[in-house]
């Protein structure tokens, strides 16, 4: 399941109803990361989302990490909006039948959320405003699934 | 047609949404219009890693374009 929203959300409560029911699904990996207030060099991110695009282009994301892992399910939650240092921006969390498939499916989402997926981030400061792009670090850590 | 620019190029332009009408049939012909107004623009929308979808789907080169189409310009993108 993919959510695009902008109001916050309880990572825990999502990760318990995620693994609410499950008879089959040995393994829950999930992520959850975290608006860095930079010592307050941060003082909000704003993200921006193109309504109807990006949740097709998840959604090809999740597809993709479904069959080469071979999952039983994934979340997928994103923030959009002005977020606030110390809120969840993003949680990934994955079912497989054991540990290896749902931990590497998790990992493998994140780096494709960090440098592909259709956001724009924008990190307000004292100093300004600046538009963030994907780093050449987050541009290797996608290159390891090549 | 329905013109979308995200993250800096809204920054830049000034506006995130503008309507185009009459409408500029190709994205080559979109992109010299835009140019020819605010040159600043035009070069944004020129540099490496700036993507175009229409109605929501990503293009590579050129494109046609009908007066009801939806064009966005898609700086790199940083999620998470």
């Amino acid at each position: 399941m993919i959510r695009l929203t902008e109001a916050r959300f309880d990572p825990g409560a999502e990760l318990t109803a995620f693994c609410a029911g499950r008879t089959e699904s040995g393994a829950v990996a999930s992520f959850v990361g975290i608006a860095r207030g930079e010592g307050g060099a941060a003082t909000a991110l704003e993200l921006q989302a193109y309504a109807g695009f990006t949740e097709g282009e998840i959604g090809r994301m999740v597809e993709a990490a479904m069959t080469r892992f071979d999952l039983h399910d994934a979340l997928v939650i994103h923030r959009h909006g002005r977020i606030a240092p110390g809120e969840p921006i993003v949680m990934v969390a994955t079912a497989s039948a054991h540990r290896r498939a749902a931990f590497e499916a998790c990992d493998y989402l994140m780096d494709y959320l960090k440098s592909r997926a259709p956001f724009w981030k924008k990190e307000h400061g004292p100093a300004g405003a600046r538009w963030v792009e994907p780093t050449e670090r987050d541009l290797d850590d996608l290159a390891r699934w090549d | 047609m329905r013109v979308l620019l995200f993250g800096r190029l809204g920054d830049i332009a000034g506006w995130r949404e503008r309507g185009f009408d009459p409408a500029p049939t190709s994205l080559s012909a979109l992109k010299a219009l835009i140019a020819a107004e605010d040159a600043a623009l035009g070069l944004a929308l020129g540099a490496k890693g700036v993507r175009a979808a229409v109605d929501k789907v990503v293009v590579r080169g050129e494109a046609a374009l009908g007066p009801g189409a939806e064009v966005a310009f898609l700086p790199p993108m940083s999620g998470g």
